[in-house]
């Protein structure tokens, strides 16, 4: 159905097509199609007005918009304002309806009666960015930390396309965001238009669900929706795609009081009898973990986490999105799973009798490779997406629902176990997790040969901060480390590009959890590779004084990239090798103080000195250029084939 | 969710601790299980793209469809689509999964292995003068079918049947000369006063 034109064909063929098979089925002695007999009401399937049912659909339209915000706000002509409501004024008028305060964009051609009436809506905080790519990140940042939806825009062709990595991260994800972009007038679509591209075709498979709006009337409608579908289920990335003509149109649309999404209803409880059976298999369990993963967070359930752990004295891993849904000084937080997660918590994964996994989907970095993934356990998977169940490992106990809800269900079924009752069970986890936080810690701060050591670096950040800052991560080494060593307490404080892997996502990421929760401290743990791809977001800072700091792990290395050559391709060490400005001068040169620190000793001055700075600052930590991050799960092997560091001069 | 026929892989490691409990259960990969041929009906909302969000779906998925129809329902703000794909149970329980979704998709019903009428037309245009023309008549009535066009040296014949049926007329006449072959892909519709399209989710 890509056009009216397609449907008439289709359904031409299977028209035909149907009224053969009538005929054919009269051949074999079926009953051919006759009309309606009189006196019998053909079905409607919608339900009428008036009725029970429709009076329950009706209410259930209106309780999908109570999730937002539902601001008053202001009119044209309360405003002052003597033109007429265009599509932009509906567009500001949306977002501010939807409890948004702060959006990210670039301007360009066919946005430009956008930014003609954004002057109106003072309310509204336009944050400029350099590069389209760093408002879907900023957006996508603002979305974890405050679990608002985040919104960016772009213009049409190429700012629409470079908004695409920043919405493929936020799907992979799962980031409750709404991603705007212009397109050339109505008449023009499909012309090879200047600066026109098929974004709608180019988002489709990386968005939850994706718009094109030729008519201004059409604009709060689509609007209420796309907030709606971002945040409510499994949260995923929206794009709205508005034509010139659209954003210029007079608009007479109210904004909608109930929505219309029969395609759109996501499973929130639990079943009551997978939850019994869940029950029942936590009582039998003697080996049980659970697998803590983003769903948890996204859904609040942080506490309803705990009091499970506790009630039943189950140990709690998390997933590398699930770090920071648990308290991790908390005895029976383990720490994170997986590819380079810890060592303890790979072993009490692969010796347990019971993984519950909560709000997580089983991805190859988690699992390795799946037939020897947790051999002894049987599974109970909760996941509010039903396509997450089975995808890619078998369970047992399926349980579709929001995290929060099935655990409010759960706990009171659960069987309380004593500390006591568990000993042995958690005494060794005690063990290994002895041995294993001991073997590759750089706690005295160097390397090999006194080189400035990363794990410390991101430990003394964590510390520096009380734990309590909003970490942001960029991807590769760096995003290990942080995950490892900074030590997270607070929900919502470690934001890392976990499914689709996006360098480049640190600096932007921390440029919008800095202006989502201002009452935090912001960190960016970034590398030199992943700094240079996104670098022209320092002046974003700079120009709106946002206070991010900036911690530069330089090894001149895309280290995680040498790290496999290294460990996988017999030490080929092809283009991991770079070159980057002179860190400090480059930040001055953008207006913002530079520090820096090559040794252990000047670590923690740097940190100090950069959290004395109001505003933004960087801080260039030259690190060893050959350290890895280890233990190191090599791809297609499973989590009891860790790699760990040997303690020898490596041979470069 | 069943594990099957799988090896049970890393149990045997002998540097992981003994477990509590018994044997371990062998953990199989989902879709790795004997792949058949599937059908799918799915109800999905009237609006534009909405047949391209289910293909572009299914191929960023990795399921290859094999026929696809589409048509309208007697609701017009509802669509019709029988989709019939290959692969193993999990993986098509997998793409139906997916398609749910699609904020446009209703409904989505596995109905492979339920009772049902399963048709397809295909319009067959055969090479025939005056001398093989009876034969391919003969060939044309025993399968039931219709010849609608009929030139000096071609006619069309018309088919409908189950997908298996229309593949043992096409396989026959192929020895006439097919010149050109059209098939409509396969439409479905479960036996009984079941309705599909009144189990949608309203």
């Amino acid at each position: 159905m890509g056009s009216k034109g397609d449907d008439a064909r289709a359904i031409g063929t299977a028209r035909e097509g149907g009224s053969r098979s009538t005929a054919a089925a009269s051949a074999t002695g079926g009953t051919p199609a006759v009309a309606v007999p009189a006196g019998r009401e053909r079905i409607n399937h919608m339900p009428g007005a008036g009725t029970a049912r429709a009076e329950a659909i009706s209410a259930g339209r209106r309780e999908m918009l109570n999730d937002a915000h539902r601001n008053e706000i202001k009119t044209l002509a309360e405003r002052g304002l003597r033109r007429p409501r265009i599509g932009a004024d509906a567009v500001c008028e949306s977002l501010l309806r939807q409890g948004v305060d702060v959006w990210f964009g670039y301007p360009g051609g066919v946005v430009l009666p956008l930014y003609d009436v954004l002057g109106d809506y003072p309310e509204l905080r336009h944050i400029l960015v350099r590069h389209e790519q760093g408002a879907a990140h900023a957006a996508d940042g603002y979305a974890r930390a405050t679990g608002e939806v985040g919104v960016c825009l772009g213009t049409s062709g190429p700012g629409a396309t470079n908004l695409v990595t920043g919405i493929g991260n936020a799907m992979l994800d799962s980031i409750p965001m709404v991603a705007i972009t212009g397109n050339v007038v109505a008449s023009l679509l499909g012309k090879d238009a200047f600066q026109e591209i098929d974004i709608t075709g180019i988002t489709l498979p990386c968005t939850k669900h994706n718009y094109l709006v030729r008519d201004a009337n059409d604009i709060p409608r689509v609007f209420a929706e796309a907030f709606h579908i971002a945040r409510t289920g499994r949260p995923g990335p929206v794009h709205i795609d508005l034509t010139k003509d659209a954003l210029m149109g007079v608009c007479s649309a109210e904004h909608p009081e109930t929505l219309d999404l029969p395609g759109f209803k996501p499973t929130l409880e639990g079943n009551f009898r997978q939850v019994k059976l869940a029950a029942a298999e936590i009582a039998r369990a003697k080996r049980p973990v659970i697998l803590a993963g983003h769903g948890v967070l996204i859904s609040d359930a942080t506490e309803e986490l705990r009091e499970l752990a506790e009630k039943a004295q189950i140990p709690v891993a998390h997933t590398l999105l699930g770090v920071s849904a648990m308290d991790e000084t908390h005895p029976l937080s383990l720490g994170f799973v997986g590819m380079h997660g810890w060592k303890h918590v790979n072993k009490a994964i692969q010796s347990a009798d019971l993984l519950i996994a909560l709000g997580m989907r089983f991805d190859d970095r988690v699992t390795g490779h799946v037939p020897t993934f947790a051999p002894y356990a049987r599974i109970i998977h909760v996941d509010i997406d039903p396509a997450e169940i089975g995808k890619n490992v078998a369970v047992e106990i399926p349980i579709v629902g929001d995290v929060k809800r099935v655990l409010t269900a759960l706990l009171p079924q659960v069987q309380p176990v004593t500390a006591a009752e568990r000993a042995d069970y958690l005494h060794e986890i005690a063990e290994w997790r002895a041995e294993s936080e001991k073997a590759p810690w750089h706690g005295a701060g160097a390397w090999r040969n006194g080189q400035l050591s990363a794990d410390f670096v991101v430990c003394k950040i964590g510390e520096a901060s009380g734990h309590d800052a909003t970490i942001v991560a960029d991807v590769g080494q760096n995003q290990m480390w942080t995950a490892r060593y900074a030590g997270f307490r607070r929900p919502k404080s470690h934001i890392s590009s976990g499914g689709l892997g996006t360098m480049g996502f640190g600096l932007p990421a921390a440029m919008g959890a800095a202006i989502g929760r201002p009452d935090k401290e912001t960190w960016a743990i970034v590398g030199d590779g992943g700094l240079q791809m996104t670098v022209q977001e320092l002046m974003t800072l700079v120009q709106d004084q946002i206070p991010v700091k900036i911690a530069l792990l330089d090894n001149h290395k895309l280290g995680m990239v040498r790290q496999w050559q290294e460990l996988v391709y017999a030490g080929n060490y092809h283009s991991s090798h770079l070159l980057g400005p002179d860190w400090c001068k480059l930040a001055e040169a953008y207006g913002m103080p530079g520090f820096r620190a090559e040794t252990p000793e000047e670590v923690e001055g740097a940190i100090a000195a950069a959290r004395a700075v109001n505003g933004p600052a960087l801080v260039h930590f030259v690190i060893a250029e050959q350290q890895n991050v280890y233990p190191m799960m090599p791809a297609g092997k499973g989590l009891s084939d860790l790699l760990e560091e040997q303690f020898e001069e490596p041979k470069q | 969710m069943s594990a099957s026929g799988q090896t049970p892989g890393g149990n045997a490691d002998p540097a992981q601790p003994a477990p509590a409990h018994t044997a371990a259960p062998p953990r199989a990969m989902p879709g790795h299980g004997e792949a058949h041929r599937h059908v799918l009906v799915a109800i999905v909302l009237n609006k534009p793209g909405v047949l391209n969000r289910v293909a572009s779906l299914m191929r960023a998925r990795n399921f290859n469809i094999e026929t696809l129809a589409v048509s309208h329902t007697d609701q017009p703000e509802v669509s019709r689509m029988t989709i019939t794909l290959r692969g193993d149970d999990v993986a098509v329980e997998q793409a139906a999964k997916q398609l749910y979704r699609l904020i446009d998709v209703l409904k989505v019903q596995d109905v492979t292995s339920d009772p049902t009428v399963e048709h397809e037309i295909a319009l067959i245009k055969v090479r025939a003068d005056e001398r093989n023309r009876g034969e391919v008549l003969t060939i044309a009535e025993m399968y039931k079918t219709k010849v609608v066009d009929l030139a000096a040296e071609s006619l069309i014949v018309e088919a409908t049947g189950t997908e298996s049926e229309v593949d043992a007329l096409i396989a026959l006449l192929r020895g006439f000369g097919i010149k050109e072959l059209v098939r409509s892909g396969t439409v479905v519709m479960s036996r009984g006063a079941g309705s599909i399209e009144e189990a949608v989710k309203r």
